[in-house]
């Protein structure tokens, strides 16, 4: 055990702990979104991730995605991992830098009991929940957060029993709505709390 | 015919399929997501299926950003 996991037993159980570090997650899309969510993920226990993204960092995403001027041009998913072992160096994470599709999706989650939709295109997103609505996975997404207006439209929407979807549902990323920090990551941060809700109350 | 859309009640006429229903409904049917009786549907099996009294829906829409 390190230092990290020893500083979060200061203020969880060490069956909720093991709890938490036994659940594999997925995260499709290593974005805004994706990144915030992991960072949560990570500091709160979650060990084993599985992350999907086929993208590099660019500069017009450290406005609000978990990286560095120094990775840019590595891929999402490398640079993420690398940020994520600096909080917790006891990770197992599985990294794809592929485009995430109809055809690969199943496999490339196959191992996760939970997965986050982090993707910022409608069509990928919708395609997520089409493909993995009755894999018995939770899903966890999130639609609705740019801009700067009112934070606290940013709900949690809850439809059936495995399906959470956060966010104001109307504010897409468009003039005058641009994707910027604080919204973002109160959405990421939402995802990742009904994760750790989930794991820690429901799923008993 | 009562159905319940997004918790509140709502009547049809006639004999509708998903399909129909929504197009009617909505100007813009891109980033729908269709929670049908608890399950859902993906957007090309929409037309396959015809709405029942009772029926319950759900209708959301993803937007861009993330």
């Amino acid at each position: 055990m390190n230092a990290f996991e020893q500083g979060l037993l200061t203020y969880l159980q060490p069956e909720q702990l093991e709890k938490i570090q036994n659940v594999r997650i997925g995260i499709a899309g290593a974005g805004g979104l994706g990144s915030n969510c992991a960072v949560n993920l990570v500091r709160s226990g979650f060990r084993r991730l599985v992350i999907a993204d086929f993208d590099t960092v660019a500069p017009s995403n450290l406005n609000r995605q978990f990286f560095f001027a120094h990775q840019i041009d590595q891929p999402k998913v490398q640079a993420l991992a690398d940020n994520l072992r600096a909080i917790n160096d006891n990770l197992e994470l599985t990294l794809h830098p592929v485009l995430i599709t109809r055809e690969n999706i199943h496999t490339l989650f196959a191992e996760c009991a939970i997965v986050v939709e982090a993707f910022d295109q409608v069509g990928a997103k919708q395609l997520l929940i089409e493909e993995l609505s009755c894999s018995g996975k939770l899903l966890v997404a999130a639609s609705g957060l740019a801009g700067w207006q009112n934070s606290d439209a940013i709900q949690t929407h809850k439809l059936g029993e495995k399906f959470y979807l956060i966010g104001d549902l109307q504010t897409a990323i468009g003039p005058g709505r641009p994707p910027l920090s604080p919204r973002v990551q109160i959405a990421a941060a939402k995802q990742a709390n009904v994760i750790l809700n989930y794991v820690l109350t429901v799923a008993d | 015919m009562g159905i319940t859309v997004n918790g509140q009640p709502a009547e049809l006429t006639g004999t509708q399929t998903l399909s129909a229903y929504l197009t009617k409904k909505m100007d813009d049917l891109s980033g729908i997501i269709v929670e049908y009786n608890g399950q859902i549907i993906k957007q090309d099996q929409w037309a396959t299926i015809t709405l029942q009294e009772k029926d319950n829906l759900e209708v959301l829409r993803f937007v861009g950003g993330g």
